[in-house]
């Protein structure tokens, strides 16, 4: 077949009309903007939220405030504190995960004035906005367990998963003597909202676990003490735990909540409808409470009522997680003040709604995007095996491969997701392409 | 998960490999198919010797399959759970099974050529 060159040419620029028309087509629904958009926090939900945003607007600015110029990647915390991955595993760089058009400032924020749209970061510096997105995480509350401190993490026995990469390869190495040794585990969780709800279960698991395939199983015995009289928020996933904790020997308490630490004479104490209770310890998983970040528990946007204003987790509608009194404000990830959704994949289901509302906003439409709640948790029961659990605001089973992954089976499969894709998922959506 | 699309699948991969290293797998594995391809359309068929030989490395492809997905994620035989967990075992299995005799069938076919 012979083609001229005007021919070849013509192709050419047939096959380059082809290939660029989606670009355009998408470049043509961008929403043209002059707003400010201002994000608290550049953790999962910031990143993810200021990817999107870039890539469906026109003009405008979107700022990112945050002090910590590292990018954890939280869910990898349980797999550090199993000794699989090295501290390095969840660390990266805030700055890498963001688009170039938005600005990164190295500054906490220290007032949220919705009234007057405005955020005071600890420099003093006064930065107004249209859109204020509060992602800010959330603050473990160490110091409201008397005798706890951070730096005691490591020592005594004493471990904490949650504490940060560094921490928790401590933690890997207290529990890695411990199952050489042997002695008297202790797990709990807090009685307030927290993130990764299963991760206390999957750590009991874990240590229970490394004992068994260590043969020291028969010189450890591990006690789980739950906040309240269940084992897990969604009833049906409690049940499955309750069974096989009592399955592998891990002993439950409920209604136990741990108000203070005696680490010289590893004692932890217990507020229970009893009374103050004491247990001892050689090893144990401290997790602490879970409250917002003071800079947003003193400003106006927390709920007003309820458990969650003394908490300071932000008055947003579940559905749409803007906020109930100030609409230009919305709230994403931990600190958001829903039922459910303190996890990444929470977050992965949350930033789209709140890109689209925005949009939205800018473009004179209404969005109909709602978030139902959904939330994932791999918990992990042994080394090797998790159960996929995925659920959302009414407690809902709402498994993404119904009849091929079932959630409440220890499944190896579920493993390999939780170990291979998972990472790799989170990173997407960091990015906004998933 | 809330959808799965194709653009999704293939950001998860570029993050799980490094974009770089995740297209040249993409590009070797569509040479390595390609040469096969054309190998056959050459000899106008199979070469029934070279495709014995390159049959038994089979089993070879599929025990190695395995045995790297296991070593890579922490995992062995005994953490297989459920009946999804077995298909999936034998999936991986078929796919070391049948890029192993490929590879060889095309490393004998370029030794056969060259001679």
């Amino acid at each position: 077949m012979d083609i001229s060159r005007r021919e070849w040419l013509k192709l050419v620029g047939q096959a380059t009309a082809i290939a660029t028309s989606g670009s355009l087509l998408s470049r043509a629904a961008a929403a043209q903007t002059n707003a400010r958009i201002l994000i608290l926090g550049a953790g999962a939900a910031g990143a993810a939220l200021a990817n999107r945003l870039s890539e469906q607007l026109v003009g405008g600015s979107i700022t990112l405030l945050d002090p910590r110029p590292e990018h954890w990647y939280q869910p990898g915390f349980t797999l550090i504190a199993a000794g699989l991955k090295p501290a390095s595993y969840s660390i990266s760089q805030t700055a890498q995960w963001l688009p170039r058009s938005a600005t990164l400032l190295s500054e906490a924020a220290a007032e949220i004035d919705p009234d007057s749209q405005t955020v005071t970061t600890i420099q003093g510096r006064k930065i107004a906005y249209d859109i204020l997105i509060v992602a800010t995480g959330l603050r473990l509350d160490y110091e409201s367990i008397e005798g706890m401190s951070l730096d005691l993490i490591g020592t005594r026995g004493i471990g904490s998963v949650y504490a940060g990469p560094a921490l928790a390869e401590k933690t890997w190495q207290l529990l890695d003597q411990f199952t050489q040794t042997g002695g008297h585990a202790l797990f709990s969780r807090p009685d307030t909202e927290m993130k990764c709800a299963g991760a206390p279960l999957k750590y009991a698991f874990i240590t229970e676990d490394y004992a068994t395939r260590r043969g020291t199983r028969d010189r450890i015995t591990i006690d789980y003490c739950a906040n309240n009289n269940s084992l897990f928020g969604v009833p049906i996933v409690s049940e499955k735990v309750r069974m096989l904790f009592a399955e592998r020997g891990i002993d439950t308490h409920y209604n136990h909540i741990m108000t203070a630490i005696d680490a010289d004479r590893q004692i932890a104490t217990f507020q229970t409808p009893q009374g103050a209770v004491e247990k001892s310890f050689d090893f144990i998983n401290v997790i602490p409470p879970m409250v917002a970040h003071d800079v947003v528990r003193q400003s106006p946007l927390p709920w007003q009522t309820g458990p969650w204003a003394a908490q300071g987790w932000v008055d947003v509608d579940p559905a749409t997680l803007r906020h109930k009194r100030y609409p230009n404000v919305f709230a994403v990830g931990d600190v958001a003040g829903v039922p459910k959704g303190k996890t990444a994949a929470s977050v992965k289901w949350q930033v789209p709604v709140v890109v689209d509302h925005i949009i939205a906003d800018l473009s004179g439409r209404e969005s109909v995007e709602q978030y139902n709640g959904y939330t994932s948790c791999p918990l992990i029961t042994k080394i090797g095996r998790a159960m996929l659990i995925e659920f959302d605001y009414k407690n809902n089973l709402t498994p993404s491969f119904p009849g091929i992954i079932a959630p409440l089976e220890e499944l190896w499969i579920s493993w390999l997701m939780k170990e291979v894709a998972l990472k790799a998922t989170y990173n997407a959506m960091l990015r906004g392409r998933a | 998960m809330k959808e799965l699309s194709i653009g999704m699948l293939l950001a998860i991969f570029e993050e799980i490999f490094g974009a770089g290293l995740f297209w040249a797998m993409v590009i070797c594995a569509l040479v390595v198919i390609g040469l096969f391809v054309l190998l056959i359309i050459r000899d106008k068929g199979l070469i029934a010797g070279r495709f014995l030989w390159s049959e038994i490395t089979a089993p070879i492809g599929a025990l190695a399959a395995i045995l790297f997905v296991q070593i890579m994620t922490d995992s062995g035989f005994k953490d297989l759970g459920g009946p999804i967990d077995l298909i999936l075992l034998i999936a991986i299995g078929c796919g070391g099974a049948l890029v192993a005799p490929m590879f060889t069938y095309l490393l004998l076919g370029l030794r056969d050529s060259r001679r």
